[in-house]
């Protein structure tokens, strides 16, 4: 056996016999990540929503910022965290750094501007479109920006994936801010850095697998959501 | 806040220095249904959307509730071609219109429901709004509307492109809306709807109002020479050779 296929066979061993190692991380990833993208949707969202429906100076500048902070290198979300977590910094009393809490603010700063942005999007759309009927009912400005968000529900769920996805997979603030700690800070992205640095391939293709098996579940989970919406409310 | 009577004086819209509406002169008593005829490019839904303040006039007045009243909160309800049916039931979208008045939601639902029966789509209370047909999706736009029981009810071609059944059963439901009390300024293209509907006429052309007379007098004696050739078919194409 070559020793591809045989790192291979060791990887899906892992996987078929529950490795306690594996699920750990695997349960710690959902965790910070989950927690990361519940955040970044309390936040993303009504911001993008905000952006799309209100009406102020700074609004087109405010949407270009946004959309630039969409591609936002990991690294220096992780070095800014850093700093403001380290003892030095304005919350280092809080005493966060190297912690899960420490991973969660770090990923949900990545994931808020690409929610805010694919809602802005996709909010102004419908906003084009129903505006004057809403004005013409006196909504006020809330009020829309609720209204509008509950109407475009399910083409937000892209919002909330793309979140997910850039938060699962994002490897260099999670590295910085959590400091890759075996049992307590180590996720997915960091274990399968550290695992092929130091060779042993097997733990991390079970966990690359595990993180695949992750993406393309939840986006076929969407996608079936979407496609009953789409009958359901047209 | 008194609404009526509404005094419109040398109203103008001139948007990027182009008039769509060249000083507009109206006067709107409290009762019946007044049908805006004109042309296209007459600028009638541009004045249907600058009574209900979506557009800022660029100059003139408009006197709500006599001497220089300004345009109330609450009362004045517009009713577009293609209503804005979210993606939620039937019921879900008539009771909306209650939300910005501060009615809390059993309320709401309540008398949603009783608004359907009335416009005839209680059996579709549970439906998406948007799996209803055009005709079924104004009638809502107009159930929505009515559940606030506006004063002024303003309609922008609500039965264009709607087969003669489903318009028959729009113009019952408009019908019933002026019987309620509501006044009603509705913009057609419909010769044979504004003989049915209309108390009285109100004919734009280029932006002005060219005359507002009684129905019967209009379509009899047409007072202006752009109405008389509009009712025979012609002006629009005159318009257009003019203009190129």
């Amino acid at each position: 056996m070559s020793a591809f296929a045989a790192t291979f066979s060791d990887a899906l061993s892992l996987l078929a016999h529950f490795d306690h190692t594996v699920l750990e991380i695997v349960a710690l990833s959902l965790q910070v990540s989950g927690a990361a993208v519940l955040l970044g949707t309390l936040i993303g969202l009504p911001l993008g929503a905000c952006i799309a429906v209100g009406r102020f100076p700074g609004k087109t500048t405010l949407s270009v910022l946004i959309n630039g902070m969409m591609g936002l290198p990991s690294v220096v979300v992780g070095v800014v965290v850093y700093l403001i977590l380290s003892r030095s910094g304005p919350f280092g009393a809080l005493g966060m750094l190297y912690s899960p809490a420490a991973m969660v603010v770090a990923q949900t700063l990545l994931v808020v501007p690409l929610m805010a942005a694919i809602t802005r999007q996709v909010v102004e759309d419908v906003w084009a479109r129903y505006a004057e009927e809403l004005q013409v009912m006196r909504f006020s400005w809330w009020d829309s920006v609720t209204t509008l968000l509950h109407d475009c529900r399910h083409s937000l769920v892209v919002a909330v994936l793309a979140g997910l996805g850039r938060a699962m997979s994002e490897v260099g603030a999670v590295m910085i801010v959590g400091g890759n700690i075996d049992g307590a800070t180590r996720v997915m992205t960091t274990a399968i850095a550290l695992e092929t640095s130091k060779g042993d391939l097997a733990l991390a293709i079970a966990l690359g697998v595990v993180l695949i098996v992750i993406i393309l579940a939840l986006n076929a989970l969407a996608y079936v959501l979407r496609q009953w919406a789409m009958r359901r409310f047209g | 806040m008194p609404i009526f009577p509404l005094s419109i004086h040398d109203l103008r819209f001139a948007p990027d220095g182009r008039e769509v509406l060249a000083g507009v002169d109206l006067e709107l008593g409290e009762e019946g249904i007044t049908l805006v005829l004109g042309p296209n490019g007459a600028g009638k839904s541009v004045l249907l959307r600058t009574i209900c303040g979506l557009l800022e006039p660029s100059a003139g007045r408009m006197a709500w509730g006599g001497a220089g009243g300004a345009r109330p909160q609450q009362g004045v309800m517009m009713v577009f071609q293609r209503p804005m049916m979210l993606r939620m039931s039937v019921l879900d979208n008539v009771a909306l219109g209650l939300k910005p008045l501060g009615v809390a939601g059993a309320e709401r639902r309540r008398r949603g429901v009783e608004m359907l029966e009335r416009v005839g789509l209680a059996d579709r209370a549970g439906d998406s709004a948007r799996q209803l047909s055009g005709g079924e999706q104004q009638r809502l736009a107009l159930a929505r509307a009515w559940l606030t029981k506006p004063r002024l009810l303003l309609l922008d071609e609500p039965t264009a492109s709607l087969d003669p059944s489903a318009s028959a059963a729009v113009e019952r439901i408009i019908r019933e809306i002026r019987t309620d009390g509501t006044r009603i300024l509705m913009v057609t293209h419909n010769l044979g709807q504004a003989t049915r509907l209309g108390d009285d006429i109100v004919f734009m052309a280029g932006g002005r109002v060219c005359e507002h007379t009684p129905v019967r007098a209009f379509f009899a004696r047409p007072r202006s020479e752009e109405a008389r050739l509009f009712i025979q078919g012609e002006l629009p194409w005159r318009m257009r050779f003019q203009g190129a």
